[in-house]
């Protein structure tokens, strides 16, 4: 089937099966290859990206129900942004697998939550596994890129 | 005597605390570090994975596998209804070098040719175009295995079963004995005698395990993947395919992910790949796991029993350690032997005692092989250890902490192993440090006051000491005998030239900052040149926090020496400036000397290591470390929570604080992980039943609040500026220290791990029950 969708700001349309995953979609058919596969059953979050402004595991979603939507992927995201900039200075990636995915969840989670409590960042995050960093670091960058404040 | 720098905040109540002790006053680490090199590409989702290698005409690959628990393989049935023409088949006959995996010995098949001993063990592979396609063959092959009569699954079961894997089951047996156990139980005043067992735990690295192999036009094989070893790669395949080396090339793609899940197993993997593009008439093949098939076959940490005996005197002087500690190797050898050698060390732990047994054994059964996860053996023998030492300072109505303070190695003693520690030892000051950033005896009042009112939960605080040597053991790093290279080019850039592989760890990053140190140039004049094997020479494996500590002094060794080659041949001043030292490369390179320098590992000479007595000094240095966890248990549901976590460590150097804390954070999580979640499950014939991650739970950030980090700088390791080795360390710690909470909070003792809602509700009612 055809299927129309607006990714990353630019309108396309993608041919492919209904069942198609929307991971598979981007990945092998746009090259947008930012978007992980972890475990490909909506449980690690390496393949969150934005559909309408929500953040949703793009492993689960068939490309039949993505019609008109309007899906932001790791690569729509300004290269510029102080999430950007506060995941780096704040040393929030190690392997980096995960850190696409993290980095959907929270935009989405500063667009909902502008000034994020920790537990409100706990909450928003809670979709997206790290096995390497243990969160620290991610808690500390959200913070920073929400504040503007650099802590040590 | 040391300078108090802290660098941390206070939000939401939360502490994000990283305090450094520096040896000389002054000296404070006040300037912001330098960022990840690898630290953008991975934000922005640049960075390349296997899986995300763009290829042309691929061939996709899969694998077919052993479905009993060991037993023979009578007949592979190929459904003459499907055209295998479309298809590469690859059995055992089609290997054209020896038909085993190189490791330490040579005992586990690449693939299965009849006799095999656990299921899930690769059978054939299958290359085909279309995904869907192999999906489809795989139905249309029916195998015939004659099973084993009774597999057995159990470490004890296996010393007795019959059926016996190898000879008596016992792959390695050690004994580590100081004094005499046997005369000092029988002057004990008090003493306790317990079992503890502890889960196998999946390394679960989020990128899947995976290799891509093609052969080239001019007959080199090449393989890109994910590993932590590129010459393990190298030489497994060089034995699997009889290729030799120099038609060989590996090359590690962007890891995501490896904790030592990915030291032993990617060989499989790649001469699985390589097998396939040998008939694969030059098109690429590409091998990637699923997250299910990787959880099931792939190596994980080894399931272990303790049988402890403890004793101390009346006023709580430890006077004998007896432990009998065994760990499941599964059914192949693999890296067993070193991963007991690792436990049976550690297992003492930082203690003073002058009468110790540790005997030592990695048991063979039909699982499949355990292998290297974070720790390697040591985080076993310091979990039923550290647990006992709180289940005797109960028994003695001692303090845990005032226990431990009686018994804490101090420099002048002799360890375990019988070295004299000298001036590196600071298991002590550890403890009073952890003690008093959590403000433990204030918790411990504060939680008896909240545990006598009528709360729905109650509160323990538990504190775990223990040490970690970094580094291969004993001589190994003289048998590793490692190499580095350094090159300079003609515009002042230097490359690193090593095997060790980023994975997440940072090394790309430390490795880098401890030549710019040296060199006293930018980081971005200094760049880690990608791991293929064709340019890299073998500076080892990237296992046992060896990467900072000996390569990093490798690299620092290196760059001394390609200052002073650019001072006598090139002109270069004392005092230089960036492009003072650019001009001298260019000077070198117009008159065509060479600029490649290269360091070779030199053993300390004190080293001194008996393997087979385990006598003498273990490691060139270990770290110290207190951690204490906080916990409160929900009187209900018997769910455990964990209200604070501080880590203390003493780790001689912090080559770059920041990345230290990411490790000890993480090590931490992997941790609270082990003691609360993580729970391998088996089926029927020893493969992991819950391989999915919505049925294997690990930590999320639901879980997980603060942890405070304290790094003391006080000691002098083998590494640069005196850094010692700190990835495993934060393994060690919180499994004991949590247990040991809940126990305080429950005043019940517990044995095993993970500590499930399900495992204490059995406890309190089997205690209830015997009141």
């Amino acid at each position: 089937m055809k299927v129309s969708m607006q990714i990353n700001g630019q309108k396309m349309q993608v041919q492919a099966k209904p069942d198609s995953r929307l991971l598979d979609v981007l990945r092998d058919e746009l090259g947008l290859k930012g978007t992980k596969e972890g475990c490909g059953e909506g449980e690690c979050g390496a393949c969150a990206v934005l559909v309408n402004g929500q953040v949703l595991n793009s492993c689960l979603l068939p490309l039949g129900q993505m019609d008109n939507a309007d899906i932001v992927t790791i690569e729509g995201l300004p290269s510029d942004s102080p999430l950007v900039a506060s995941f780096h200075a704040c040393f929030a990636a190690q392997c980096g697998i995960c850190t696409p995915g993290m980095m959907m969840a929270a935009t989405a989670l500063l667009s909902e939550y502008p000034q994020p409590t920790l537990e409100e960042i706990r909450e928003g995050l809670s979709g997206n596994l790290c096995r390497c960093t243990g969160y620290g670091r991610i808690y500390e960058a959200v913070l920073q890129a929400a504040t503007g404040v650099t802590h040590g | 005597m040391c300078e108090y720098f802290v660098s941390g905040f206070d939000v939401f109540k939360v502490r994000f605390i990283m305090e450094i002790y520096k040896r000389d006053v002054g000296a404070v680490v006040d300037k912001a570090q330098p960022k990840r090199v690898d630290g953008l590409s991975k934000i922005l989702g640049t960075a390349v994975y296997v899986d995300d290698i763009e290829l042309n005409d691929v061939i996709y690959a899969t694998t077919l596998r052993t479905a009993s628990a060991g037993g023979v393989v009578e007949e592979i049935f190929f459904d003459p209804a499907l055209d295998w023409s479309e298809f590469i088949i690859v059995t055992a006959k089609d290997i054209p070098g020896l038909n085993a995996v190189k490791l330490l010995e040579n005992d586990q098949p690449v693939l299965v040719d009849r006799v095999f001993r656990h299921a899930g063990e690769a059978l054939v592979l299958l290359g085909h175009s279309e995904p869907d396609m192999l999906k489809k063959a795989l139905s249309h092959i029916r195998v015939h295995e004659v099973p084993l009569a009774h597999p057995v699954f159990d470490i004890d079961e296996a010393l007795s079963a019959e059926n016996k894997i190898i000879p008596g089951n016992v792959y390695s047996d050690y004994l580590l004995e100081k004094g005499d156990v046997d005369k000092s139980f029988d002057e004990i005043e008090c003493f306790i005698d317990a079992r503890f067992i502890t889960p196998s735990q999946e390394q679960l690295y989020i990128e899947p395990q995976g290799m891509i192999a093609i052969l080239q036009n001019d007959g080199v094989l090449r393989i890109d993947g994910s590993m932590q070893c590129p010459y393990y790669v190298l030489d497994a395949l060089e034995q699997c395919t009889g290729l030799s080396k120099d038609l060989l090339r590996v090359v590690q793609t962007t890891t995501g992910g490896a904790f030592g899940g990915k030291e032993d197993y990617p060989s499989v993997i790649a001469c699985h790949a390589a097998l396939l593009a040998i008939k694969a008439g030059g098109k690429p093949v590409k091998l990637v796991y699923e997250r299910g098939e990787d959880m099931r076959v792939t190596p994980k940490r080894h399931p272990s029993r303790t049988m402890l005996r403890l004793g101390a005197n009346r006023a709580g002087e430890l006077q004998f350690i007896d432990m009998d500690f065994a760990i499941d190797g599964g059914a192949y050898r693999t890296l067993s032997p070193v991963v007991l050698s690792r436990g049976v060390i550690h297992a003492p732990g930082p203690y003073f005692c002058k009468n110790i047994r540790v005997r030592g054994r990695a048991i063979a059964t039909n699982h499949p092989p355990f292998g290297a996860f974070r720790g390697f053996g040591a985080p076993q023998s310091i979990f039923a250890l550290e647990v006992a030492m709180d289940q005797l300072a109960a028994k003695l109505a001692m303090d845990p902490a005032e226990f431990r303070r009686k018994n804490l190695l101090r420099s002048g003693d002799v360890s375990p192993t019988g070295d004299i520690l000298q001036n590196d030892c600071f298991a002590q000051d550890a403890l009073e440090e952890a003690l008093r950033v959590s403000q433990y005896y204030e918790r411990q009042a504060e939680f008896k006051h909240w545990n006598k009112q009528n709360n729905g939960t109650v509160r323990g605080i538990g504190l775990a000491t223990f040490a970690h040597g970094a580094g291969f053991t004993g001589n190994g790093e003289l048998y590793l005998a490692s190499r580095v290279l350094l090159q300079a080019h003609g515009n002042g850039q230097v490359e690193i030239l090593c095997s060790n592989t980023e994975m997440g760890q940072g090394a790309a990053t430390t490795l880098v900052q401890i030549a710019a140190d040296a060199l006293q140039l930018p980081m971005d004049k200094i760049h880690l040149a990608q791991t293929d094997t064709t340019r890299v020479p073998n500076s080892g494996p990237t296992v046992a926090s060896r990467t900072c500590m000996v390569v990093g002094e490798l690299v620092e060794r290196a760059a001394n020496l390609l200052l002073q080659k650019l001072m006598t041949e090139g002109g270069l001043s004392k005092l230089y400036s960036v492009d003072e030292f650019a001009d001298a490369c260019l000077r070198m390179q117009e008159s065509k000397k060479d600029l490649l320098v290269s360091a070779s590992y030199q053993p300390p000479a004190q080293m001194l290591w008996d393997e087979n007595k385990f006598t003498g000094r273990a490691y060139s240095s270990f770290a110290w470390a207190a951690y204490i966890a906080e916990v409160e248990i929900d009187k209900l549901t018997y769910e455990t929570r964990i209200l604070n976590f501080t880590a203390v460590q003493e780790i001689g150097h912090a080559v770059h604080p920041q990345i230290v804390q990411g490790q000890i954070e993480g090590g931490v999580v992997q941790g609270i992980g082990y003691a609360l979640y993580e729970n391998v499950l088996w089926n029927d014939v020893g493969v992991m039943a819950n391989d999915r991650l919505t049925n294997y739970i690990i930590p999320t950030t639901a879980d997980i609040g603060p942890i405070q980090v304290v790094l003391m700088e006080k000691g002098l390791g083998a590494g640069p500026k005196g850094a010692k080795g700190v990835g495993e360390l934060p393994m060690d710690g919180p499994a004991p220290a949590i247990v040991n909470a809940i126990q305080q909070a429950l005043k019940m003792n517990i044995d095993q791990i993970p500590v499930m809602p399900e495992l204490l509700m059995k406890l309190a009612c089997s205690e209830r029950v015997s009141q």
